[in-house]
């Protein structure tokens, strides 16, 4: 345990060093405030960050993950040589960079709802949309670090795989939803869509917005099983329950790589 | 002057006397000898109570003379089908309770000027065949019904063929979930300028119901949870609703075959569900929907054969659709509204419109203003393809708001194909109108 809190803490001065996840805070915190100030009041802020937090936090995370596999290769072989337990040292490394990355969103993000005075105003909506993208970077930073280990010597690969699938999952993957629901329209589709959208992380967060948002207009919809998905708390704690399986199966994935690597 | 001694007569006598201007100073001491007879009359009193002598409503009825007063001390009283035939002031002291122990109406009124303040009206009888109603009141003017609690009832009250009448600060309320065996809060049916003020009414089947209903004032009202419309308007011309308080409602608001209704200054709230609106329109002519507040609806406004209406600078927030208008609606004009963070903004079955949007605020408006005068530069069209698309496949409703969807209708605004080419608001304005 001291072992971990060392190689985080070690981790966390690195980074605070490489100032990049200050600029990270500081884009958060520009933006919020812009966002705050030109785009009126609260729930069109919250709107609009929650499209910036499920359109960029995705591929930032990854490409941050994959990019500290490659980067710090020597450090990671070096650790390796000494007496130290393997799930010790990638919950270490995986801890340490994914945290200060998720404390830049929520922090960046805070600070300006916080004296803008929206906090008060929408407490729970801002949290539920703070709390998503600091969801969202932990699953991310875990998909980098699988595909890191996945393609550890072809970077070119990895980097490419990365972005492939971070545009298949953020856009992508509702095209292709809409293509089957206008294919298979003569069906009952409810529970085949909501499934669909159960298997992507992104759809994952974004319905968890919309329940927020928008339930107005999902109780318009008279479908039965959407009424007792989206009407009751069903839906709320599914789409919660399935993003933390999607957490639990890429660093999962990850540490099953990472403790049987031949490096 | 003959005949002129009860307060009934007074108003033709006075008429009569303005006639003859000769005697002016006969006219003056006629009108004290007959303010003084009237002055005696309102001051006539009956009292009832539990202690007695009079423990009864109905005995008091009958020995009050006309213009007298009732004075009902605080008790239970189970009594039914009271009928008041002349006219009567029944004043309740410390609130007492009539009960109709689930028999027939509580109180009927068949006489002018009749007021009714103060009580506690529990229990009437139900029935599928008539409208048991804690007070009726049938074929009468002048009365004023104010200050009472009406709870636990089939109907609350219910108006037949009158003339003028106040009814104030009532707070009626039933607990039935059923739309088909519960009543209306305020049942107003064939009648003229009502006054509907500051009563609050809940858990009825339409909180206030009209029918054939003309120059109706309805102000300050607050109409929550009942398990149909808030408020439901039906063939009444001329009248107007202010300042009242939506909420809740199975069904939120309705307006139907009526001309010349002023809307305005009300709060339509949380009225949820697969056909709740905050405001339903149907066949409405000439009319003014102003100043109101529309907050998490599923659809704030909704059309359907209306023409020539006016919807100015009202707040639309929140709501799943902001406007969904049917294509037999034209001729009716959007202007200075805000529109901010609505699911949808417009919705319509048709690819022509006959309507007219202009200066409104939409938050989701995302052009520029070059020439600094508070006007996008670009019209804004607010019927995106999505909500098209969901018209034809509602289950891809989940992909509300995802990047795909973005990208589409920010393709189709560019370049409309689907959306309707005529519907759009050529003077966006960049700020919210205040």
């Amino acid at each position: 345990m001291k072992l971990l809190s060392h190689i985080i803490k070690t981790e966390w001065k690195s980074l605070l060093r490489g100032k990049w996840v200050i600029g990270y805070t500081l884009i958060f915190l520009i933006l919020t405030d812009t966002l705050l100030r030109f785009g009126g009041g609260g729930p069109e802020t919250l709107l609009s960050l929650s499209n910036v937090m499920l359109l960029f936090i995705p591929l930032v995370g990854m490409i941050y993950g994959i990019l500290y596999i490659y980067q710090s290769r020597e450090f990671v072989e070096l650790l390796l040589t000494q007496p130290i337990d393997r799930k010790v040292l990638y919950w270490g490394l995986f801890l340490g960079i994914s945290t200060p990355l998720m404390a830049a969103f929520i922090i960046g993000s805070l600070l300006p709802l916080a004296w803008h005075g929206i906090l008060a105003l929408d407490g729970g909506s801002a949290a539920l949309v703070l709390g998503l993208g600091g969801m969202l970077t932990l699953i991310f930073v875990s998909l980098g670090f699988v595909f890191g280990l996945m393609f550890y010597d072809d970077r070119i690969k990895g980097f490419g795989f990365t972005i492939v699938i971070w545009l298949f999952l953020a856009i992508l993957y509702d095209g292709l939803v809409l293509m089957l629901v206008f294919l298979f329209g003569d069906y009952p589709l409810e529970q085949f869509v909501i499934v669909v959208s159960m298997l992507n992380p992104i759809d994952l967060a974004r319905i968890l917005v919309m329940l927020e948002f928008d339930i107005s207009a999902l109780m318009g919809y008279t479908g039965a099983v959407f009424n007792r998905f989206f009407g009751q708390n069903t839906g709320l704690v599914t789409a919660s329950g399935m993003l933390m399986v999607w957490l639990v199966i890429p660093t999962w994935l990850g540490l099953r790589i990472f403790r049987k690597k031949d490096f | 002057m003959p005949g002129c001694k009860t307060a009934a007569t007074h108003k033709t006598c006075t008429a009569n006397l303005e006639l003859s201007m000769k005697n002016i100073l006969l006219h003056t001491a006629l009108m004290t000898i007959l303010f003084l007879v009237s002055q005696s009359f309102i001051f006539a009193q009956v009292v009832v109570s539990p202690q007695g002598p009079v423990t009864s409503i109905k005995e008091a009825v009958q020995m009050a003379g006309p213009g007298e007063t009732i004075e009902v001390h605080s008790g239970i009283y189970y009594e039914n089908d009271i009928l008041i035939d002349k006219k009567l002031t029944l004043n309740g002291i410390g609130n007492p309770v009539i009960n109709g122990n689930g028999q027939g109406f509580l109180l009927i009124i068949r006489a002018d000027s009749v007021i009714v303040s103060g009580f506690s009206l529990q229990k009437t009888g139900r029935s599928y065949i008539r409208d048991y109603a804690a007070i009726l009141i049938e074929k009468s003017a002048g009365f004023v019904i104010e200050n009472n609690r009406i709870d636990d009832v089939f109907f609350g009250i219910y108006l037949a063929e009158t003339d003028g009448g106040i009814i104030r600060n009532n707070d009626v309320r039933a607990y039935d979930t059923r739309e088909a065996s519960s009543g209306n809060g305020i049942h107003l049916w064939n009648v003229k300028n009502p006054k509907i003020t500051g009563n609050s009414v809940m858990g009825m089947r339409d909180g206030i119901y009209l029918e054939f209903a003309e120059n109706a004032l309805i102000s300050d009202n607050i109409s929550s949870e009942n398990n149909r419309y808030g408020l439901h308007y039906m063939f009444s011309n001329g009248g107007q609703y202010v300042k009242n308080t939506f909420l809740k409602n199975g069904a939120g608001v309705a307006v139907m075959y009526s001309d010349n209704v002023d809307m305005t200054n009300n709060l339509f709230e949380h009225n949820w569900g697969g056909s709740a609106y905050g405001l339903l329109l149907k066949d409405i002519t000439n009319s003014r929907i102003e100043d109101n507040r529309f907050y998490r609806n599923t659809v704030a406004i909704y059309s359907e054969g209306s023409t020539n209406v006016d919807i100015r600078r009202n707040h639309i927030e929140q709501n799943g659709w902001a406007v969904n208008i049917k294509s037999n609606s034209s001729r009716n004009r959007f202007t200075e509204n805000n529109f901010i963070e609505n699911s949808f903004d417009v919705r319509t079955d048709s690819p022509r419109n006959n309507n007219f949007f202009d200066g409104n605020y939409w938050s989701a408006y995302e052009g520029y203003d070059l020439t600094r005068d508070g006007i996008g530069d670009v019209p804004y069209r607010p019927v995106s393809l999505f909500s098209m698309i969901i018209e034809r496949q509602p289950e891809s409703l989940i992909l509300m708001r995802s990047m795909f969807i973005r990208l589409l209708d920010q393709a189709e605004r560019i370049l409309p194909v689907l959306t309707p080419k005529t519907l759009f608001d050529e003077n966006p304005k960049m700020q919210r109108i205040q």
